[in-house]
């Protein structure tokens, strides 16, 4: 009857759906490429760089502004904010500074920081050696605690940047901790099953 | 579209092979023929058409003046969120797939479609996932009520429960729409009449090929986005929890990664229905075919590198902003292409203006309107102004309305003769013209104005000096709303009665679809016609 050969309908027809599935694994490719993405241009304030770093130099001949931010997503109940509003820094120095947090409730809770630098060219200048960011902070009912950051901003910012400003949202995981037991991924601050 | 020299298979209804329906419910639960399949996506579309526009006019009777009179402002913005979703997905792309599974067939002269069971399934599955979408209206909580755009967290943390019935609606239309592509290609690509090569086919067909690809393309991504959606919803996942260290605008460039591909979804099928209508009324050769199909590909092709543009005020870096504005702008170069082609196609033709000529130069004039306030919007440091506005709303409607709406209602008059045997009623198609362009118009023409004067979108009450225009609106809401029952009119009337269609239908209309009698019979082309 018809003229159309059965089997190549059949394997185009494959192909295409094999074309879709791989389409619906892309969509979740997205999530890794978007955050290498990120990584590589410094796009989205996203700040990856963690961890201990070697700078020998320190640039004396200026000196940058770092300004702290404190939010409180939602309805989330601390007391967050920077101990210093800001602090100049020269370009290769180590810095530390305390943020304080005080639990106001009644219950246990936990709390994740989630920074954000501004502006984002700035973000893969800003090292932090270490971070209150890095973990989860657990606080009793009515407790406070001073946390630190150590960083370091590096000597090759463009001269053109006067002022970083590092943001930190505090977001409340204590339902998250609750019903399932979410590890944060060291090496990228995203969360994994 | 070459002319197509054709051999006439003699269609022989009295022949024992070509039985025709079957008798009762039956034939519509177990039809794998493509008319069959082809006029349930319209009757299915038409109802989904007319459920969202109910919607549109529940939005548009609060807004008729301010302050909160007849819907809460929750209900409100369910109102808008399941009036986008449904005339997006339940009523533009079902009428498109229903035009390709009655058309493609017979235009390209294949006796059905390649894979008619998977046919009769994806159209079936459509039904459920629009009952479970809107079944959510009645679930505690109330329907999804976060934009059609579904932006997460507030489709997430912030979204009613329903939100996971609408998630499981969107999979089903998705998987749907998957494979009513499937079949298309699969049709196109294997099952032309010998003789008919690629490049003389009706553009109808180009335009859908391209159309099929890109839904391959994008509507997995979309199931994807859902999926993470789900995923942080009941999974303790945080792909767009930004305090497991997720990030929420890594909804918005997934979802426009689908979503701009999909607005030229809804869109390319009316560019291949108009490239057929206006030489048919114009009574000469489309100009420039080829260059026709080649805009085609590369309006689909540009489509993917635009998606940003959606996103300008979500904090880019200047770079991102530059690129995205000037890749959507390029789009008007083929974009512009076809208008003017169309316009080349009328010049020195001999025009007649019956009702699908109508609503096909209502297509090219208000569509090019709506292409425009497009540029607008793409040009970055002026979209901080229009974002999220009136104008936007406006824009979009410009191209949904009169573009895809109207094109699918000029091809439904186009085509109808072909499908009912029945001539056309001109005068009360000619009615049903104007009182819809006169209401289109109307309706969305003053959101220019007010969105450009600050009023954003999504919202029950508004300020005192956007009353007048806003009135406006809704007066022409409500005429181009009721019109639509002159045209349910007339296709129940064109069924049931009229003056006996020719083969021909049109005079100056070309394609193997002409060939056949008025009413196409059940089984068309089961010898294949020879195209030379």
């Amino acid at each position: 009857m018809a003229v159309h050969n059965e089997n190549h309908t059949k394997r185009l027809s494959l192909r295409l759906a094999t074309a879709a599935i791989a389409m619906f694994g892309f969509g979740f490719a997205l999530v890794p490429l978007y955050d290498v993405f990120c990584d590589i241009t410094g796009l989205n304030g996203k700040n990856f760089n963690q961890g201990p770093i070697q700078i020998s130099t320190v640039d004396e001949s200026r000196t940058v502004k770092v300004q702290f931010i404190t939010v409180n997503p939602g309805n989330m109940p601390w007391n967050f904010e920077p101990t210093e509003r800001s602090i100049r820094v020269s370009p290769g120095e180590d810095r530390q500074t305390v943020f304080y947090a005080k639990n106001p409730t009644t219950n246990w809770m936990v709390a994740q920081a989630v920074p954000s630098v501004t502006p984002s060219e700035a973000a893969p200048y800003l090292h932090k050696v270490n971070c209150f960011c890095f973990e989860r902070q657990p606080l009793e009912a009515g407790a406070d605690t001073e946390m630190p950051l150590l960083f370091i901003v590096d000597p090759k910012l463009p001269e053109h940047i006067s002022t970083i400003t590092l943001s930190y949202a505090l977001y409340d995981l204590t339902d998250n901790q609750k019903v399932t037991q979410v590890k944060p991924n060291k090496d990228k601050g995203r969360a994994r099953l | 579209m070459a002319t197509v020299d054709v051999d006439l298979p003699h269609v022989k209804e009295d022949d024992p092979h070509h039985h025709g329906p079957a008798r009762g419910l039956g034939r519509w639960l177990y039809t794998t023929n493509h008319k069959d399949i082809g006029s349930m996506y319209l009757i299915f579309s038409l109802c989904m058409f007319m459920i969202g526009g109910i919607m549109a006019l529940i939005i548009r009777a609060e807004l008729f003046q301010p302050g909160l009179q007849l819907v809460e402002p929750n209900f409100f913005n369910q109102m808008t969120t399941m009036h986008g979703l449904i005339m997006v997905f339940g009523a533009v792309m079902p009428a498109f797939v229903g035009l390709a599974n009655w058309m493609i067939p017979m235009q390209v002269g294949a006796p059905d479609m390649a894979l008619p069971r998977m046919n009769n399934w994806s159209f079936w599955i459509l039904p459920f996932a629009f009952l479970i979408l809107l079944s959510s209206l009645f679930m505690p909580g109330g329907a999804p009520n976060f934009g059609w755009t579904f932006y997460a967290p507030l489709s997430t943390t912030y979204a009613p429960e329903s939100v996971t019935f609408f998630i499981f609606g969107v999979h089903i239309m998705g998987a749907s729409s998957i494979m009513g592509a499937i079949n298309i290609i699969a049709t196109i690509l294997n099952m032309r009449a010998p003789g008919m090569t690629l490049l003389k086919m009706p553009l109808f067909v180009w335009t859908w090929l391209i159309t099929a690809f890109l839904l391959i393309a994008v509507m997995p991504v979309l199931a994807g986005v859902v999926t993470m959606m789900l995923m942080d919803i009941h999974f303790g996942t945080s792909f767009f929890n930004a305090a497991g260290g997720g990030d929420p605008v890594l909804f918005q460039h997934v979802f426009w990664f689908f979503g701009h591909p999909e607005v030229y979804i809804m869109i390319l099928p009316a560019f291949g229905i108009i490239s057929e209508i206006i030489p048919t009324f114009a009574r000469k050769r489309l100009f420039g075919y080829a260059s026709m199909v080649y805009a085609v590909a590369s309006i689909a092709l540009l489509s993917f590198v635009v998606w940003a543009h959606h996103m300008f005020t979500v904090g880019m870096p200047l770079v991102g902003e530059v690129f995205f504005m000037f890749a959507t702008m390029l789009i008007a170069v083929p974009t512009g292409v076809k208008v003017f082609n169309w316009v080349a196609t009328m010049f020195r033709g001999s025009l007649t203006f019956e009702t699908p000529m109508l609503f096909a130069l209502a297509f090219v004039v208000l569509f090019t309107i709506g292409g425009f306030s497009g540029l607008m919007l793409a040009i970055a440091p002026a979209d901080f102004q229009y974002h999220d506005t009136y104008f936007v709303v406006a824009h979009f409607h410009y191209v949904l309305v009169p573009g895809a709406i109207f094109s699918i209602m000029a091809a439904t008059y186009y085509w109808l003769p072909k499908w009912t045997g029945h001539q056309l009623n001109e005068t009360m198609g000619k009615i049903h013209f104007w009182l819809s362009f006169v209401g289109v118009n109307i309706t969305f023409f003053p959101m220019h104005f007010v969105g450009l004067a600050g009023m954003p979108r999504r919202i029950p009450d508004y300020a005192l000096q956007f009353a007048d225009f806003n009135s406006m609106a809704s007066v022409g809401a409500f005429i181009f709303g009721f019109s639509q029952l002159v045209f349910i009119y007339n296709v129940i009337q064109n069924v049931r009665v009229g003056e006996k269609a020719t083969a021909q239908v049109w005079e100056g209309a070309q394609g193997l679809e002409w060939t056949l009698p008025s009413p196409a019979p059940y089984h068309t082309f089961s010898t294949p016609p020879e195209v030379k």
